[in-house]
C-alpha cells in the first residue's frame, strides 16, 4: 500500500489565519456596538444587581465569556470523539474504518489548545459563566444565601471543579498521545504488535470517556442553569458531541476525496460514514425526546423551568432556536439521509454534515445561553466572531495533525479489508 | 411441463464470479446461481436489480406514523376528549411514543408481508432442487435449455473453458 501524505498550501493556511483575523474583527465589531449601545442597560445593571439578580442586562464581558466557553466546549467535544471513535473501531476489530482512521485520530488535535483554553477562560471568566462559582450563595448570613446550591458545594466548588477539568483533559490527551503513537510507530514499523497494545489502550480509555465524558458535561454545561438536573444530561451532551464529531469527520472525507486524496475510499466507505451520521442523529433525538417528554409531562416547577426558559419564558427569546434545533438535527438529516443514494452521494452528504455541524453548535447554543444571558442573549457579530476565530483555531490545528502522518495507515492488519469494504 | 436446465458445478468463488460475467458477457441468460452461503458482489455481476422493498418500507411507515396520530388525535381529541395530567386534550408530545411504535410495527410488518408475497413464499411453496451439492460446498449455476435453439455443445464448452468442474442437464417438472 501506497502512503498518502497531506499537503496544506500556504494559501490554505493562510485563509485559516484570515478565518481568525475575520472572527476577531467582527467580535470587536460586535464588542464595541454592544459597549456603546447597551450603555444606558450598563448603568441600570448596578442599581438592580442586589435586589433582583438574574434580571439584569448582561454585559458586553458576559456575552463574550459565554461565546468563548461555548465554543471551547463545542470544538474540545469534537476533537474527544477523535480519539472516541478510533478506540470504538479498535474495540469493535473493525476493518471497514481503517482507511479514515488517521482523521479522527488528527481531530484530537485540538486537546491540548481546547484544555488551556478552556482553564483561561474559567479563570478570567467563571462568575460570567457560572451562577455558583459565586461566594455569597453558600453564606448563610447573606441575604442572596441559596440553600440549594450550598448543598450542591461538596461537588460544585471551584477548587474540585479545576481539578477534574485538569484531570479529564489529562487523562484525554494521555490517551489520545498513546493511541497516536502506537499508530505511527505501526506505520513505520509495521507487525500487529501495536494493533494489539492499541486493542487494549482503546479499551482502557472507553471506560474513562464513559464516566469523563458524563461529568464534564454537569461540570460544563448542566452547572450553567445550577439548580436545575437532569440524569439524561450526559448522555445529551454526549449525542450532541458525538453526532457532531461523525458529521466533522464524514465532512472531512469528503472535502480530501474532492481535492484528490483518499483515493481508495470509495462509496461504500461514504455509506458507512453516513449511515453513522444517520442512525447518531436519531439517537440524539431519541435522548432529547426523552428529556423533554418526562420534564413536559410531569410539570414539576423547578423541573420544567428548563424548557420554560427555553420556550415561552425569556421573552420568548429561544423559541426559534428551540424549533431550529430540532429541525437541522433531526427532520433534516432524517429525511434526506434516508435513502441508499443519499448516503452514499458526496453532495447530499456534504450538505448534511454541513448542518448538523451547524446545528449542533445551535444546540449547545441553546443549553448555554438562555441560562445565562436571558432576554439579552441573540446571535450577532459577537457570536459569528467568536465562531469563526475558534473555526480557524480549530481547523489550524486538525490540519497540522492530518499533514503530520500518512493519511493511510499503511502497515494496519486490517488495511487490505478496508480497501476491499463492500457493503 | 418440463424445463431443461445445464448445470455449471463450480468449486471456487472468484472463479465462479467471473465465470458468471464471462458468460453473461457471451450473451448467456443465467437463470439462478445457487450458492451454500451469500457471496459480495454477486448480485451486481448477475445483473439484480436493486430491491425495492425500501420504498415499500417508507410507506408504510408512513401509513404508521399517519394512523397513529390521526387515532390518538380523533380518539383524545374529538370522540371521547378526555384531561390527562391537565394536558390540552391534543397533547401532541405524548403522542410520540405510539406513534414511533405504530411506525416501526406498520414498516417492519408492511415489510415482512410484502417480501412473502412478491417472493411468491408461501407454506405450499415447492422449491426444485437442482443439485444438493449447492447446500453444501459447490456453486450451482443454472441456464435454461430452449430446444431448438441453444446449442449445448457451445453451451458446455463456455461453461467448461469458464472453470466448471462439472456440467450436468436436469429436467424439473414445473
Amino acid at each position: 500500500m501506497t502512503e498518502e501524505r497531506l499537503i496544506i498550501s500556504r494559501k490554505t493556511n493562510n485563509k485559516f489565519f484570515l478565518m481568525i483575523a475575520v472572527g476577531i474583527v467582527l467580535l470587536i465589531a460586535g464588542i464595541i456596538l454592544m459597549a456603546t449601545g447597551g450603555g444606558a442597560e450598563h448603568h441600570a445593571e448596578g442599581h438592580g444587581e442586589a435586589a433582583a439578580a438574574g434580571h439584569e442586562a448582561a454585559s458586553w464581558g458576559k456575552r463574550l465569556f459565554m461565546n468563548l466557553w461555548l465554543n471551547n466546549v463545542y470544538f474540545t467535544g469534537i476533537a474527544l470523539i477523535g480519539t472516541f471513535f478510533v478506540a470504538v473501531q479498535y474495540v469493535a476489530y473493525a476493518g471497514w474504518s481503517v482507511l479514515i482512521k488517521r482523521i479522527p485520530e488528527a481531530l484530537s488535535y485540538y486537546l491540548p489548545i481546547g484544555g488551556v483554553l478552556m482553564l483561561l477562560i474559567f479563570l478570567f471568566g467563571s462568575h460570567d459563566i457560572f451562577h455558583w462559582t459565586h461566594e455569597y450563595l453558600y453564606d448563610v448570613n447573606d441575604p442572596r444565601y441559596d440553600p440549594i446550591i450550598a448543598g450542591k458545594s461538596g461537588y460544585l466548588n471551584t477548587a474540585f471543579f479545576l481539578i477534574r477539568m485538569v484531570v479529564y483533559f489529562g487523562l484525554w490527551i494521555m490517551f489520545f498521545m498513546w493511541l497516536r503513537k502506537n499508530s505511527i510507530n505501526e506505520d513505520i514499523h509495521g507487525g500487529t504488535d501495536y494493533y494489539h497494545k492499541s486493542i487494549r489502550i482503546s479499551a482502557m480509555f472507553l471506560v474513562v470517556f464513559g464516566i469523563t465524558s458524563s461529568t464534564s458535561a454537569w461540570d460544563w454545561v448542566l452547572s450553567i442553569d445550577t439548580h436545575w438536573f437532569s440524569t439524561m444530561f450526559g448522555w445529551y451532551v454526549f449525542a450532541s458531541w458525538w453526532v457532531s464529531g461523525l458529521a466533522a469527520v464524514t465532512l472531512t472525507v469528503i472535502i480530501l476525496k474532492q481535492n484528490g486524496y483518499l483515493k481508495m475510499v470509495n462509496s461504500n466507505h461514504l455509506h458507512d460514514l453516513g449511515k453513522f451520521v444517520f442512525a447518531f442523529s436519531i439517537f440524539w433525538t431519541y435522548i432529547w425526546f426523552s428529556q423533554f417528554l418526562l420534564y413536559w409531562y410531569a410539570n414539576i416547577p423547578e423541573e420544567v423551568i428548563y424548557f420554560i426558559d427555553r420556550l415561552g419564558g425569556n421573552e420568548g427569546h429561544y423559541k426559534w432556536v428551540f424549533f431550529v434545533n430540532l429541525l437541522v438535527n433531526f427532520v433534516f438529516p432524517f429525511l434526506v439521509l434516508m435513502t441508499r443514494d443519499a448516503k452514499r452521494q458526496m453532495i447530499m452528504l456534504k450538505i448534511v454534515c454541513i448542518a448538523i455541524l451547524a446545528g449542533h453548535w445551535l444546540d449547545f447554543y441553546l443549553m448555554m445561553m438562555p441560562g445565562t444571558m436571558r432576554t439579552s442573549g441573540g446571535i450577532g457579530f459577537i457570536e459569528i466572531g467568536t465562531a469563526l476565530t475558534f473555526l480557524g483555531i480549530f481547523l489550524l490545528a486538525f490540519t497540522k495533525g492530518l499533514t503530520k502522518a500518512s493519511l493511510v495507515p499503511v502497515n494496519h492488519p486490517f488495511l487490505e479489508e478496508s480497501v476491499h469494504h463492500h457493503v | 411441463m418440463n424445463k431443461k436446465f445445464v448445470l455449471g458445478i463450480y468449486d471456487d468463488e472468484d472463479v465462479l464470479l467471473t465465470a458468471i460475467e464471462n458468460i453473461r458477457a457471451a450473451g448467456t441468460k443465467i437463470y439462478e446461481v445457487f450458492s451454500p452461503y451469500p457471496i459480495h458482489g454477486i448480485d451486481d455481476v448477475l445483473g439484480i436489480k436493486r430491491s425495492r422493498l425500501p420504498i415499500v418500507a417508507f410507506f408504510c411507515g408512513l401509513f404508521g406514523t399517519s394512523f397513529a396520530l390521526w387515532m390518538q388525535i380523533w380518539m383524545l381529541g374529538f370522540d371521547w376528549p378526555m384531561i390527562i395530567g391537565g394536558k390540552p386534550h391534543i397533547a401532541l408530545p405524548s403522542f410520540i411514543p405510539v406513534t414511533f411504535e405504530l411506525t416501526v410495527l406498520c414498516a417492519a410488518f408492511g415489510m415482512v408481508i410484502t417480501f412473502f408475497i412478491v417472493s411468491k413464499l408461501k407454506p405450499t411453496l415447492r422449491v426444485n432442487m437442482f443439485d444438493k451439492r449447492s447446500t453444501d460446498d459447490k456453486f450451482v449455476m443454472a441456464i435454461e435449455v430452449k430446444d431448438g435453439v441453444t446449442d449445448m455443445a457451445a453451451l458446455n464448452e463456455l461453461l467448461r473453458s469458464n472453470g466448471a468442474i462439472e456440467v450436468n442437464e436436469k429436467e424439473v417438472v414445473k
